[in-house]
């Protein structure tokens, strides 16, 4: 649909996810600079090549710009110099976004809320009923469809939320520390059932979190960053298979990449003695 | 103890609490109830036994009396009272609403001419009102501007706020997705000022009735001479006391309506999701 004939349809069977370093590229980042009032720099040099099928994760302390790269990839803001490229050019409902607030309409229900993109490229919702039920489907909030987002709990928002993040299929989909303001047990649930949802649809995504398990569970590419300026001080491959689940967080590989990851995030914070430890 | 025999515990503090809600729930109605009552008992003894004449000041009872034989014509000059507050509320509300939308879509437009509308709101009313009069041939229309002026201004800077007060993050989503200003007047930014209109509605709509009244005395006897002040005012110079508190009496009863009018509307409109709307649960 609206022309993105790149992705595959996920409704019906995606094609298998592509190992790492054989996925056509998807976006291209590059010598990436954003300075804000003349001398804070946000982001010095952050280059960064994301592939169909990728789940990045953004992983730094404070400071280290990962939400200013997630606002440049989103065209929210334009970089000081370097360049983002989309392959094929970007297009209107490339990009799905989940923020760490739900970011619902309280005025809509749950099903109006999910139906908000396909509103704004001028859809009703009579023609897209069956994409808005699949995604409320895919999160398990089919029940919920006319209820306020006042009646939801906050991990049924924020489920409201990625589902209104896929219910366009977009090519990339972009999520800043969206689970951070939930409870463990909550946090701990959404990321299974997020990691399902990407076996189901082998969906692009780039995950801004500050958690080391977060970023070691969810993905295959974790982007270790530094603070002051912001920049990339590493990059991590998780070398595990996927589906992931239990065992996988249970298991020795798991313990050791976590190990790997914090002493990268430790790394990156000690560069260029820096003063302060989160 | 077993957990039926727990489950019909209820402790001291339950008991506190639930005598004190149904204090709130009876006192409410009926505490102001009580002290209308006795008012209006104390207004008629003093009345009776210091023996005023009806002329100085009129019991309750002459007073309701005056309200069923003058009826029909304090009723025709109410119904002129209440055209002109509701055009003017009318006038207010698209007014209000459109100044604050041209406001939101040029920040141009907002920086030359709020000023002005602050300007105006601060002016009092019953000081333009003899220009007015002069210079605007129809009373009518006179009239309405007068109780324009008065009411649109809470509706404008509260819808203003509202539509101001959109999550910022909602306002980036939009950008994402590619929304059109119209999209973003029309999916976001309308609802979203929806509860601050109403509030300002409200209160325009106690102003409106204000700014009619002021408007007919300003006008005086040689007005459109029929609307509840130009009553009060002629009734003053004939020394009929008990029509001016009948005519008073009339002014009241429609501001409180007018209230109410606007509360429920408030209410139906935000009762399914606004916080305000919404009684607390559990």
């Amino acid at each position: 649909m609206d022309g993105s004939a790149v992705i595959t349809d996920p409704k019906t069977a995606s094609a298998a996810l592509l190992p790492l370093g054989q996925r056509p590229r998807l976006l291209e980042m590059s010598a990436v600079d954003k300075i804000f009032n003349g001398d804070v720099v946000a982001l010095r040099g952050m280059s960064l090549s994301v592939h169909q099928g990728d789940f990045i994760s953004l992983l730094g302390p404070s400071g280290c710009g990962k939400s200013t790269a997630l606002r440049l990839i989103a065209g929210l803001m334009r970089p000081t110099s370097g360049a983002i490229r989309w392959e094929g050019g970007q297009q209107k409902g490339d990009l799905g976004v989940v923020f760490q607030e739900p970011t619902l309409m309280p005025w809509a229900t749950v099903a109006q809320n999910v139906w908000l993109p396909f509103r704004l490229r001028g859809r009703s919702f009579s023609s897209v009923r069956d994409d808005v039920l699949w995604a409320l489907k895919l999160v398990g909030l089919e029940k919920f469809q006319t209820a306020y987002p006042r009646e939801l709990s906050g991990g049924m928002k924020m489920r409201a939320s990625i589902a209104r993040a896929l219910v366009t299929q977009p090519r990339l989909i972009l999520m800043d520390e969206p689970f951070a303001a939930l409870d463990e047990i909550t946090r701990h649930r959404l990321n299974n059932d997020l990691l399902e949802l990407r076996d189901k649809l082998n969906c692009t995504v780039i995950f801004v979190t500050h958690s080391v398990f977060e970023s070691v569970f969810l993905s295959d590419r974790i982007v270790v960053m530094a603070a002051r300026p912001g920049r990339v001080s590493r990059e991590l491959t998780v070398d595990a298979p996927y589906p992931r689940g239990e065992v996988f967080r249970t298991s020795a590989a798991y313990a050791e990449l976590c190990r790997a990851a914090s002493d990268a995030l430790h790394g990156a914070m000690n560069e260029h003695g820096e003063r302060d430890r989160a | 103890m077993s957990v039926s025999e727990m489950s019909h515990v209820i402790d001291q503090e339950e008991l506190a609490i639930a005598r004190a809600e149904r204090f709130e729930r009876i006192g409410k109605w009926a505490l102001p109830a009580i002290v209308l009552i006795a008012v209006l008992v104390l207004w008629d003894r003093v009345v009776v036994w210091n023996g005023i004449p009806h002329y100085i000041l009129p019991g309750p009872g002459l007073v309701l009396q005056t309200l069923i034989e003058d009826w029909a014509t304090l009723f025709d000059s109410l119904m002129v009272t209440l055209k002109i507050t509701l055009m003017a509320l009318g006038v207010a509300v698209v007014g209000g609403v459109g100044l604050a939308v041209l406001f939101t879509q040029s920040r141009f437009v907002e920086m030359s001419f709020y000023p002005f509308a602050v300007i105006l709101q601060v002016t009092p009313v019953v000081s333009i009102a003899p220009l007015i009069f002069i210079y605007v041939d129809s009373k009518l229309t006179a009239l309405l501007l007068c109780a324009w002026l008065v009411a649109f201004f809470p509706i404008l800077s509260n819808t203003t706020l509202g539509l101001n007060s959109t999550d910022h993050n909602l306002r980036d989503l939009y950008r994402i997705y590619g929304a059109t200003r119209w999209q973003r007047l029309r999916f976001l930014q309308l609802p979203a000022a929806l509860p601050y209109f109403l509030g300002g509605l409200r209160i325009a709509g106690g102003l409106s009735l204000i700014g009619a009244v002021v408007a007919e005395y300003v006008a005086g006897t040689g007005g459109i001479g029929s609307g509840l002040a130009f009553r009060i005012l002629e009734a003053g110079y004939r020394l009929n006391i008990p029509r001016m508190f009948a005519a008073l009496l009339l002014i009241a009863a429609t501001g409180v309506l007018i209230f109410a009018a606007t509360s429920l509307l408030s209410h139906l409109l935000l009762r399914k999701w606004h916080e305000s709307a919404i009684k607390k649960e559990g």
